[in-house]
């Protein structure tokens, strides 16, 4: 899997770069998305920019500094969710988003942002981590979409003193027989989906599981019965970060998903993280740009800018992930520190992570006998999950 | 109903608001006559009003209805039309037209069925626990506490008021939670928080209700003649069937007015169940998780309560309750 994945990903690097007017000349996958042109040249700073974003993805340290540069102000608006920040992309008020790629597509797919001319984004170059280049979730038919900001990992984190080592597997948290049932928490999301898929791909090669976001019917149907199974020792599910980490350090749960961040927030030394076997999901994080924006320029300003080692650096530590930019790394010790923290340079590490991609119809592992099931299927089969 | 209030002006359907408003605006001339009539000049706008019916009528209920109907009516209507429009598959786009699956779905998905009837059993559950708790105390508060007594406890029921309903809910959390004050204060007995579960969201909301029950309930019995009691006992009625016999009836009213509180409070709350209910799911977790993803069925999913809480009134209303409210 993890072949076909950088083989596929490289290949889009390669026509994206290459053959941008052909790519689908690659035999790769094609999506079917609304003709929206590209921006060929830039005009004059429109003085304003608006910005939906992840909370600490807009700070004033950097921020200030832009708006002297250019006379861009830029107004943010922080989103909670994924699905938030789809609906507020449609409302048209907005010029770019820092979306994660469960987002990124059913934008793209929906005309709701427009194609990127990498030329006018020259901080968009080597320095950039090969795994965010090209990724089917912001990439589509050989066209970039979205500028990369910094990703993290969905990882297994757990409770030392309870659990006496480290989990090999992802087992603890969907297994009947765990031994920390009732003490177990999981994402609070339909793409959550996509974890149950990753551990059934593992462990049941038989259902034909290629990639976790591309399930036709029955593949969603077996997800959906290990999410039940899973419902039944579930002690929370967590949306809330915050309600994440007190239930992590309250005692109530012993294992279950987090990311390398709310580790470090809980600053309790008896959290630990492992990435298991099976491996796991992820988000990918990359700015898009609205296709009604009437702020083209200061928003491309904005992604070159941010695309700074230093400002995409800061954003990254702010957050808490890997950053994009891996020049940043080298910058200081601090810097390193950080990188290694996250895995930033690993991409051995975050080719056994799965990047958050919408489902759609059309099955994004290729094939074309079956149609797999969409995000709405995905929602309606969550609320399914949780009875 | 408001159609009907003009030509109705009995005080006994004190709960219908346009006619009460239209009593108050008839009564009002009457008190301000010989005034008028002593000072003529000196109150233009009240002359005027009072040879204008209508405008009077209009100046007085314009602020009210425009409230009752533009936010409160039109929103609600509003959202029942989404409940009837469809989303787009492909880019989970709302767009308008005309279907009855996201109401269907309520009653054919098994797991929203389930959380309808969970929800409302909680809610019930909640309502019950509070008249438990509220019925004693209303009567030791009352007729037994010594005034210091009677005051410190009606400041002991009102004061969690005063504190934000999250921190309330965050303060159950933290009381439950495996490190928490059940653990610490009774772990040495051998008693063991259960962790985070359904019973525990409904001890929540009891606790957040509980005051809108128990303030009620304190004030009817209040209101209860205290011969009564001293008739029950000479005719021979001990405690218990003084309580079920003499108080009880006489406090349903109040019992129905505190238990709409509790019951329709609960079957909207979602945040309790989301921070000490674990993995239970109430109608509001399928709202608050569908409004962004699927925000038809959503709208559909807000009319459950609503139906809910109409077939509790019919209820209350059969035995008479409300009239006497």
């Amino acid at each position: 899997m993890r072949g076909n994945k950088l083989a596929a990903a490289s290949l889009f690097a390669a026509s994206a770069v290459v053959l941008s007017a052909c790519a689908t000349d690659s035999g790769e996958l094609t999506l079917d998305v609304p003709d929206v042109p590209m921006i060929e040249e830039l005009g004059d700073f429109e003085g304003e920019l608006n910005i939906v974003n992840w909370s600490g993805f807009v700070e004033p340290a950097w921020t200030d500094q832009f708006t002297a540069d250019t006379g861009c102000v830029v107004n943010a608006r922080v989103a909670g969710t994924s699905d938030e920040m789809v609906t507020l992309m449609r409302t048209g008020e907005y010029d770019l988003v820092s979306a994660s790629g469960d987002a990124a597509l059913r934008l793209i797919v929906g005309g709701d942002v427009q194609p990127l001319n990498m030329e006018l984004i020259p901080n968009f170059g080597d320095d950039i981590a090969e795994g965010m280049k090209g990724q089917i979730y912001d990439t589509v038919n050989g066209n970039p979409y979205g500028v990369p900001i910094g990703r993290g990992a969905n990882l297994l984190q757990y409770n030392e003193d309870v659990t006496g080592g480290e989990p090999e597997s992802w087992d603890v948290v969907w297994e009947s027989d765990s031994p920390y049932a009732g003490k177990i928490t999981a994402y609070d999301a339909p793409i959550y989906i996509a974890d149950a898929a990753v551990y059934l791909m593992y462990h049941e090669p038989e259902l034909g599981i290629e990639n976790p976001y591309a399930l036709d019917d029955t593949q969603l149907a077996a997800a959906v019965d290990l999410l039940k199974q899973q419902n039944e020792i579930i002690g929370e599910y967590w949306a809330d970060p915050v309600a994440q980490i007190t239930s992590f350090v309250g005692g109530n749960t012993v294992v279950g998903t987090s990311w390398e961040v709310l580790r470090k927030f809980a600053d309790s030394p008896n959290l630990k993280t492992t990435l298991p076997i099976e491996g796991s999901t992820g988000w990918f994080d990359a700015w898009l740009l609205s296709t009604t924006s009437p702020n083209t320029a200061c928003a491309y300003a904005w992604m070159d800018y941010t695309s700074q080692p230093d400002v995409n650096g800061a954003i990254a530590m702010n957050f808490g992930m890997a950053p994009a930019n891996l020049a940043f790394c080298a910058t200081s010790e601090e810097a390193q520190a950080h990188c290694d923290e996250f895995a930033a340079e690993d991409e051995a590490f975050f080719d056994r992570i799965w990047a958050w991609t919408t489902p759609i119809e059309q099955c994004i592992d290729g094939r074309t006998d079956v149609t797999c099931t969409s995000f709405q299927d995905w929602t309606n089969a969550w609320l399914t999950v949780k009875g | 109903m408001t159609e009907r209030s003009p030509h109705r002006d009995d005080d006994t359907q004190s709960a219908d608001n346009p006619s009460a408003t239209a009593t108050v605006a008839e009564a009002e001339p009457r008190s301000t006559e010989p005034v008028t009539g002593l000072h003529e000049h000196s109150r233009p706008l009240s002359t005027y009003l009072f040879q204008r019916t209508r405008v009077r009528l209009i100046s007085l209920l314009a602020l009210p209805m425009t409230w009752l109907v533009g936010i409160y009516i039109v929103s609600l209507v509003l959202l029942l039309v989404t409940a009837f429009w469809v989303v787009n598959p492909f880019t989970s786009r709302v767009t308008p037209g005309f279907t009855l699956d996201n109401f269907v779905s309520i009653f054919t998905v098994p797991a929203y069925l389930s959380t309808s009837l969970r929800t409302l059993g909680m809610a019930l559950a909640v309502t019950a626990l509070s008249i438990l708790f509220a019925v004693p105390l209303g009567i030791y508060m009352a007729k037994l506490a010594s005034p210091m007594m009677r005051n410190l406890l009606a400041v002991a029921i009102t004061l969690p008021l005063w504190a934000g309903y999250l921190v309330k809910i965050l303060a159950m959390r933290l009381v439950f939670t495996e490190n928490g004050f059940i653990n610490w204060a009774l772990g040495p007995l051998g008693v063991e928080s259960p962790g985070f579960n359904v019973w525990i969201a409904i001890v929540t909301l009891t606790y957040l209700w509980f005051p809108y029950m128990a303030l009620p309930v304190f004030t009817a019995i209040r209101q209860i003649p205290n011969s009564l009691f001293d008739a029950s006992a000479d005719m021979g009625a001990r405690s218990f069937g003084t309580i079920f016999r003499v108080v009880i009836p006489l406090i349903v009213p109040a019992i129905i007015a505190g238990s709409v509180f509790t019951f329709s409070l609960s079957l909207g709350d979602y945040l309790a169940a989301r921070f000490t209910g674990g993995a239970t799911q109430m109608i509001g977790s399928i709202i608050a998780s569908n409004i962004n993803l699927n925000p038809p069925v959503a709208a559909a999913f807000s009319m459950v309560p609503i139906a809910f809480v109409v077939m509790y009134l019919m209820v209350a209303r059969r035995t008479g309750s409300l009239e006497r409210m």
